[in-house]
């Protein structure tokens, strides 16, 4: 069976450019690259050039980058590194539609969830009516890994910098997708994972601005300028570095080229099945992510039924089991559970073409009209 | 285009495994699905070391998964813990706390397998569904009905926990191990290279691990944030003299005789439980004996729901040995009186009464 991938938010594929860049490194470039010899120098410049590049992505300076594990070491080292850094405890203000990664963080401290309205956007008066003199650190994801609604980062960063607290982001599913500058944003930390941009599991970045205070979260040797103990994955961060590079020559286009499907997708679900809308419309979103609620449809079952046909969709986050959950993010801005548990997330890739698409559709409208069929409460 | 699809519940255990990996060597299109009725993270306090008689544990699913990957079918894990809670288990605390004593099983089996799952296989393009239960499933033209029968492993035999199912759910699931014995079973899986193949039968209720009910039910209402009920009472003898104090009615079941703590020459039982007055009436053996009972919910499965009176052998609990009765009608369609030929032990209100015709299921109903 033919199968095709609408799950890029989850994770993609490692692109061929990089595989390419990376592949050679894990064989010749072996050195540990605090050593003083030439094998561990050969690794310290890969490394290096890799962190420009990741920097330049950024428009980070490149000692500002901290290579870790992924995305959610990402935002744990820029949560308890700052929460930790200034004091014993410390309060902090977030949003009630982060990632796991922020939110199972938060929840190791005091903190604040801020609401999210029904389009999925944060409101940065809120984030400031939560603030209190005992606030850390601020936490607000920058593009949202379901509904792709990407948040008013800037103006956000503006009441931090009056409050002078340092505002972090989880920037995993904004990067790469749209335009990034840290220094446009005004974050002092932004976290971002290698495994969403065509780079492999296992590699993420933390950006810290100069004079932030951070504090690490794993202790042994000195590396990352002693944020983030443990010797550097040269490949991994060369492979960061490869897709950052990538996202910088051929990004536009091709989130054009993406944007013009997920809308093709979206109009023709929305045209030609019934009782269908978008969650999180009206609100600027990412190019490649459109979430649909489906009225009268479990979204376990069209998930199954699709993936069945060889579409691979998502309905929210699995727990430990695999066995999905009603997706806390559809439940914040302001689903019921049934309307959480009848959506799909489609999110879109390189590997994405149109004649997927308008199959996906096909497969859409068999399979919704099936369930319905089936569903006695939906008439 | 292969054949369409068939749903097969698979809990990680042996029977479940086989059956999947006897329909797909059949040629059938097999999708195994797994339930996760139950967190069991939730209650800590009443975990057990027990590897068995779990449900939904991640070993579970874990087993499962890697069945499904040696037989090469697609696999998924489905959500239902919360229609599992609200259908199954806060009955089951409910039932305990009216006196009576519940049969989460049977309730799982008509709400959650033959329902919810049902509907789930359905949804994913599978009509039919088979399950690892021991029993037999067979079409009488005559009758035009669907007709269940005790499976030829008595000893493993599970209609008792399926006296609910309705002609249209038995005419879309399959018992294939309902016509072998388990060590047949078991022999097969070896035979089918099923990694689980050694590991033991489940044990209990499902998610009361340490089969101890009292403690689940104390711990899921502290979970559940609800004071708890004060529930210690007397316990009395049938003539009304107090012999003894309890700490709550559902520590108790017809027929019990542990935990009473009370002095006796002869060893004395649980004869009845009041939640409303909180008292545990106790008595000798003898006292336990009754020669007729109520039914009510009743379901007809082999046969249609009579206008006569039906002799029948009837079961009242799942380890007893089906006792000879008659069935009689009552003005009310879902209710049903009992009259037992000899006086039957512990006749216990909760649990279900089921009608046998020799193997055959002719239906049953829950004793008031």
């Amino acid at each position: 069976m033919q199968r095709f991938y609408f799950d890029h938010n989850a994770t993609t594929p490692v692109a061929p450019e990089v595989l390419e860049a990376m592949l050679p490194v894990m064989t010749e470039v072996y050195g540990n690259a605090s050593s003083i010899h030439h094998f561990g120098q050969t690794a310290r410049q890969r490394l290096d050039a890799a962190r420009k590049l990741v920097a330049e992505l950024l428009g980070a300076e490149p000692q500002e980058i901290v290579f870790t594990s992924g995305g959610t070491e990402a935002d744990n080292l820029a949560i308890f590194g700052v929460v930790l850094g200034n004091a014993r405890c410390g309060h902090v203000v977030t949003t009630t539609f982060e990632h796991p990664a922020v939110l199972a963080s938060v929840a190791q401290m005091d903190h604040t969830l801020v609401p999210v309205d029904g389009r999925g956007m944060v409101d940065p008066d809120a984030i400031r009516g939560a603030l209190r003199p005992e606030t850390k650190v601020i936490s607000v994801m920058h593009a949202n890994n379901e509904v792709g609604t990407i948040q008013p980062i800037a103006e956000i960063a503006r009441i931090a910098a009056e409050a002078g607290i340092p505002l972090h982001s989880d920037g995993v599913q904004a990067v790469g997708k749209i335009p990034i500058s840290v220094a446009d944003l005004g974050v002092a930390l932004y976290a971002l994972s290698g495994h969403k941009i065509g780079a492999p599991k296992g590699v993420g970045a933390l950006y810290v601005r100069k004079g932030t205070s951070l504090k690490p979260m794993m202790y042994g040797g000195r590396h990352e300028r002693e944020r983030r103990a443990g010797t550097e994955n040269v490949a991994g961060a060369v492979a960061l570095g490869r897709a950052a590079e990538w996202i910088g020559d051929h990004g536009e286009a091709e989130n054009r080229r993406q944007a013009a499907l997920r809308d093709r997708l979206e109009q023709s679900i929305l045209d030609r099945i019934p009782d269908t809308r978008v969650n999180g419309a009206g609100a600027p979103r990412v190019p490649n992510t459109t979430n649909i609620r489906f009225d009268g449809i479990d979204s376990d079952a069209l998930l199954i039924a699709l993936d069945l046909k060889g579409f691979a969709v998502s309905s929210g986050a699995a727990c430990s089991s695999g066995a999905p959950e009603p997706s806390h993010v559809l439940l914040a801005i302001g689903l019921s559970r049934l309307e959480a548990r009848s959506s799909i997330r489609f999110s879109l890739g390189r590997s994405n073409t149109i004649e997927q698409v308008d199959a996906l559709v096909e497969a859409l409208v068999d399979s919704v009209a099936h369930l319905r069929k089936l569903a006695p409460a939906y008439a | 285009m292969p054949e369409k699809p068939l749903a097969v519940a698979m809990s990680g255990g042996v029977d479940s495994s086989v059956v999947a990996g006897m329909l797909q060597a059949r040629g059938e299109n097999v999708i195994g699905l797994t339930m996760q009725l139950w967190n069991q993270r939730r209650l800590p306090e009443i975990q057990s070391d027990k590897a068995t008689g779990r449900c939904c544990s991640l070993d579970d699913v874990y087993d499962a998964r890697a069945v499904a990957q040696i037989l090469g079918i697609p696999y998924y894990v489905v959500n239902f813990e919360r229609d599992f809670e609200d259908q199954v288990v806060k009955p089951f605390v409910d039932e305990y706390l009216a006196g009576r004593t519940p049969i989460p099983c049977t309730l799982c089996n008509n709400f959650i397998k033959f329902d919810r799952f049902l509907e789930m296989a359905a949804g994913v393009g599978a009509d039919r569904i088979a399950t690892g239960h021991y029993a037999q499933i067979r079409w009488n033209p005559d009758s035009g009905r669907w007709e269940m029968l005790r499976s030829v492993d008595r000893a493993k035999d599970q209609t008792y926990f399926l006296f609910g199912l309705k002609q249209d759910q038995l005419a879309r699931s399959m018992f294939p191990l309902g016509a072998m014995e388990k060590s047949a079973v078991r022999e097969l899986a070896r035979e089918l290279g099923i990694p689980t193949a050694a590991k033991p039968d489940s044990q209990e209720i499902c998610f009361v691990p340490n089969g101890d009910y009292a403690a689940f039910i104390e711990a899921y209402f502290r979970e559940q944030g609800i004071a708890p009920q004060e529930v210690a009472g007397e316990l009395v003898t049938a003539d009304g003299q107090v012999v003894g104090e309890h700490a709550g009615v559902h520590h108790f079941t017809v027929g019990q005789r542990r935990g009473l703590r009370v002095a006796a020459g002869e060893p004395l039982y649980v004869i009845a439980t009041d939640p409303a007055s909180r008292r545990v009436t106790v008595g000798r053996d003898r006292e336990l004996l009754c020669d007729r009972a109520h039914a009510s919910g009743v379901n007809w499965i082999s046969i249609a729901a009579p206008s006569e009176p039906v002799r029948a052998e009837v079961k009242i609990r799942n380890k007893h040995a089906a006792a000879p009765a008659i069935i009689l009608p009552t003005s009310d369609p879902d209710r049903v009186e009992i009259r037992f030929d000899e006086p039957q032990r512990a006749v216990t209100p909760g649990q279900a009464a089921v009608f046998y015709s020799d193997n055959l299921v002719l239906g049953g109903g829950w004793i008031e």
